[in-house]
């Protein structure tokens, strides 16, 4: 029985053997791998690139203190961004799965139409849900635009559940059970986080503060976009970057004035609606910064002149 | 010769709804290359749209086309120079007289073309042009666009390759096999392609997935489920059912819970006891071909086993909070930005529900129904609103009016689905849809083209079938208003429904449509154009009548002459006619044809015009052939003009027959 750490490690060397930079988790809190710089800016431009990494992925409203089996507040998704997709890019997903020991011959395997929108990013694709004995093990996308922006190249991205693919690996019916290193499950890893958080986001978490706290990111980000000067000789040194971490930061503000039942549904698609607008600016000056569409990405060299 | 033809264009999985759509789009377009062949047939697998056909020539036929030269009278120059352009001697021409005058003409011999260079030009076309509700690129920006990459394509006229190359595939002789049972590249001919298939784990044939699925399942007592077969047919390639089960406790929780997480989230069929009542078992469908270690089986049991105890987590705690109480949760559901929360829509649906005549019961359903929307079974599982609210209703002691009436409030959901089960569930339903519509239309949002979000179409549809089926004898208009687009909007629905559904021809539906109401019942003056079809139970009874009428051989004759008459009238009312306040002056009358005509319909008026169309009929033709209703005498001509207008609105009841479309 493979342990939860070797499954990662196996997917990493897997990934890392085809091509992909392999990055570790992006230190700012985010709801999922698509929206680490990484992924959200690196698709962006006529460049090819390949990663991988596990992200952890915060999602306050659906934590549950630790209680239910199959649903915590941060889970963890291996990321694999193929820029541009490979036109075998299925089969080396499916060899995947191959080498974390799941025989293909003795499962079913379907892929189903679903395909991934993320409305605070401006970014859609199309793609399938994979459902390996009917249950969703990945989401595998075609992304088409990001940031409100048409994509230059097609990258697949694929997102591996880790701790559902585990489960179903090791035959554990709660993700809490599953082996994360020998002598360790995943509860005396991570339950503690699940319990605290849950408080914190559904019981403690001050309203007034984070939304006060998201304002204050929102004012940051607009503030730096606004500077942004394309025609500026010196753009290419302009914080693009942590401008982008104020949008993330906005993002988990309000997923937990979310959960805490904080944000109406009439103020919901306002506060969307802002941290899209963000999101959109922080991409559209990116492939402007890079050399604009159709031109080739800045080279280290290019920025030292 | 006689070559056979293979298209097949391999991609990656193709959501399984869009594919008889695009097969369909496939025999079109090829049928449109206008390319002689026997017989076509059409497969598809999620991976693969096949299109073969029979007997197609290896060219086409050559021809011979009329080109036309200069005018006769052109300067020999001319004449010499369109020659040398054609390439043919001058004294291959010869002057034909045309419509535009006496012309050089010369019959052009046009070689037929080669089938397989035809095929290659236009098939890339072909491909690209069969419509998907979404599509994508993957080559680029600008590249092509469809549904999912795709991969290979294979294109054979008889044992050649017709050569082409799409979004950097080229055109070959190779196919590939089921993702896990064959191989990935496969060379096949026209002849073995569908064996060649299935020896490595595709069934080509949708026919015989089904055929497969359906034998796989026998002795076992599934619910049936047409929709969900064909979407396991379009979903595998090599499809084989496995019998899984799960603990008989999770049957405390309601079938309708237990069957949507089969069904919708997870694609099995259900199993019945000898009752009829849901057994612990479902019916997976693998798109492999056996699973003798039971991995499938067991994995299957897992999901769905999490599932059930999702599902029982929340209807639990749910129940924690009854729907009385949760009632001010609703101010918090915005159900449209201008048009407020769903406390404000419950509160103008009570109002409404009572304005229908519905009773307590269907006031209080009216207060409960949307209170689901803030529980968490729902917010899982969207597609059992209403559902929901009635099952929870029911537990928390409601009456059964009540939750039967919660229960099936969005009903009918579509053509196929049946209305409210009974009178305070209909009252409910239709209030809950005639406030989404009056409020939607009230703020401007009113569907254009494909954009309906709110399924105002749906609403519609679902209170005109309620009213008719539900025998609602009241008129629409009373819970519409005056707001023009909404009642436009509704005489498309209308039209729809008893035209699409009821198969009534669409002069008669009309001609009802626009038939004026019974004077006795109408307000003095107060009668508009379209007022008269707002009764849709009187509005059926009348079309049946007429579609009774039309069998009759003086139907037609008649309703041309009434046409006649209400065009007469038209011409007379521009001119400054108004009928005699007074009626008809018999002193007026002239012997003869008019005071025949006159005489008959004081006798016959008041009955059913089915009693009497066939005295009537000759009457009025005698009336046209005899009578001058333009006649000099201004006194005489608008008497005679005032029987015509009191003939046509004694049978106008009905339905405006000038509207019938005759063939005389």
């Amino acid at each position: 029985m493979q342990s939860f750490q070797e499954i990662i490690l196996t997917l990493k060397q897997y990934w890392a053997d085809r091509g992909c930079i392999i990055q570790e988790p992006y230190d700012t809190e985010v709801g999922a791998g698509t929206m680490c710089p990484e992924t959200f800016l690196r698709v962006l431009g006529p460049d090819p690139y390949r990663t991988a990494y596990v992200q952890p992925s915060r999602r306050p409203a659906d934590g549950r203190y630790g209680d239910n089996p199959n649903r915590l507040y941060k889970h963890s998704q291996l990321q694999v961004i193929l820029k541009p997709a490979p036109a075998d890019v299925i089969e080396q997903y499916l060899g995947s799965l191959e080498a974390i020991g799941i025989d293909l011959k003795q499962h079913d395997l379907k892929l189903e139409e679903d395909n991934w929108e993320a409305p605070t990013l401006g970014a859609w694709g199309i793609g399938w849900q994979v459902m390996l004995d009917g249950l969703e093990i990945s989401q595998f996308t075609y992304f088409q635009q990001c940031g409100g922006i048409d994509l230059d190249l097609v990258p697949a991205e694929l997102t591996y559940g880790l701790e559902r693919l585990t489960a179903f690996l090791q035959v554990k019916d709660s993700v809490y059970d599953i082996e994360w290193a020998p002598g360790f499950s995943y509860g005396d890893v991570r339950y503690k986080d699940e319990l605290q958080y849950s408080v914190y986001n559904f019981e403690m978490a001050d309203v007034a503060t984070l939304w006060k706290l998201f304002d204050l990111h929102e004012g940051e980000a607009t503030r730096l976009i606004q500077l942004y000067d394309p025609k500026s000789a010196d753009k290419k040194r302009f914080p693009l970057l942590p401008a982008y971490d104020q949008v993330l930061k906005c993002s988990n503000l309000f997923n937990t004035l979310d959960a805490r039942g904080a944000v109406s549904v009439t103020e919901r698609v306002g506060v969307i609606q802002r941290v899209r607008k963000m999101a959109v600016a922080v991409a559209a000056a990116w492939v402007d910064q890079q050399g604009g569409a159709g031109a080739s990405a800045c080279q280290p060299a290019e920025v030292a002149q | 010769m006689s070559l056979p033809f293979l298209l097949e264009i391999g991609t990656e999985e193709i959501p399984d709804w869009m594919i008889s759509t695009a097969l369909e789009n496939l025999r079109l377009s090829f049928e449109k290359l206008e390319i002689p062949h026997e017989s076509v047939r059409l497969d598809a697998t999620p991976r693969r749209l096949v299109l073969r056909a029979e007997g197609l020539p290896a060219h086409q036929p050559d021809s011979v086309e009329r080109v036309l030269g200069p005018p006769k009278s052109a300067p020999a120059q001319a004449v010499a120079g369109f020659a040398r352009k054609q390439g043919i001697q001058p004294d291959e021409m010869k002057v034909e007289s045309t419509p535009k005058g006496e012309y050089y003409t010369y019959l052009k011999q046009v070689p037929g073309r080669n089938i397989i260079d035809l095929l290659a030009e236009s098939l890339p076309g072909v491909i690209l042009s069969l419509y998907f509700p979404k599509t994508m690129y993957w080559t680029g920006r600008g590249g092509p666009r469809f549904i999912r990459p795709i991969r290979w394509i294979v294109a054979l006229l008889g044992d050649d390759i017709i050569p082409f190359e799409l979004a950097g595939v080229r055109a070959g002789a190779l196919t590939s096999g089921h993702r896990r049972l064959g191989a990935r590249e496969i060379a096949v001919t026209t002849s073995d392609y569908q064996q060649r298939l299935s020896d490595h784990g595709v069934i080509l044939s949708a026919e015989e997935r089904r055929n497969r699925i359906r034998s796989g399942m026998t002795g076992i007592r599934i619910k049936p489920d047409d929709k969900l077969l064909e979407t396991l047919v379009y979903l595998t390639e090599c499809p084989m059912p496995i019998q899984g089960s799960f603990d008989p406790q999770f049957l405390e929780l309601p079938e309708e819970v237990l069957i949507t997480v089969m069904r919708h989230h997870q694609r099995y069929f259900s199993v019945q006891d000898a009752e009829g009542k849901l057994a612990p078992q479902f019916v997976a469908v693998m798109n492999i071909a056996s699973d003798p270690e039971g991995f499938v089986r067991r994995g299957n049991e897992r999901v769905l086993r999490a599932r059930f105890n999702d599902a029982r987590f929340f209807w639990e705690t749910d129940q924690k909070k009854s729907l009385s109480d949760r009632k001010p949760d609703l101010a918090n559901v915005t159900f449209q930005a201008k048009l407020g929360s769903y406390l404000a829509k419950t509160e103008r649906m009570m109002q409404l529900a009572a304005e229908l005549g519905g009773d307590a019961h269907a006031v209080r359903a009216a207060e409960l129904c949307k209170i689901d929307l803030t529980t968490e079974l729902v917010k899982e599982f969207t597609e059992l609103q209403g559902v929901v609210g009635g099952l929870y209703a029911r537990v928390q002691g409601e009456s059964e009016p009540v939750w039967q009436a919660i229960y099936d409030h969005y009903k009918p959901e579509s053509m196929d689905d049946a209305i409210p089960r009974h009178r305070t569930a209909q009252i409910v339903a239709l209030a809950d849809k005639l406030d989404t519509l009056r409020g939607c239309f009230g703020v401007g949002l009113i569907p254009t083209g494909s954009r309906d979000p709110f399924a105002l179409r749906r609403a519609a549809q679902g209170v005109v079938r309620i009213l008719i089926e539900g025998r609602f004898d009241i008129s629409l208009f009373d819970f519409i208003g005056d707001d023009e687009a909404l009642r436009a909007f509704f005489a498309e629905r209308v039209r729809y429904y008893f035209k699409d559904i009821r198969g009534f021809a669409y002069d008669e539906i009309n001609a009802c449509m626009a038939a004026t109401p019974n004077p006795s019942r109408d307000r003095e003056g107060a009668v508009s154009s379209s007022a008269s079809w707002g009764n849709l139970v009187d509005l059926e009874a009348r079309l049946e009548r007429v579609r009774g009428l039309r069998a009759s051989p003086d139907f037609e004759p008649l309703a041309a002459a009434f046409k006649r008459i209400a065009n007469i009238l038209e011409q007379a009312k521009e001119k400054g006619f108004t009928p005699l306040p007074s009626g008809i002056d018999e002193a007026l009358l002239e012997a003869g044809p008019e005071r025949e005509l006159y005489e008959e319909f004081r006798r016959i008026a008041g009955q059913p015009i089915e009693n009497v169309i066939s005295r009537l009929r000759p009457k009025i033709d005698l009336f046209f052939d005899k009578v001058l209703v333009n006649t000099p005498d201004p006194a005489v001509r608008q008497n005679r003009l005032t029987l015509l207008q009191t003939l046509l609105a004694e049978f106008s009841t009905i339905a405006d027959f000038s509207e019938i479309v005759t063939n005389s």
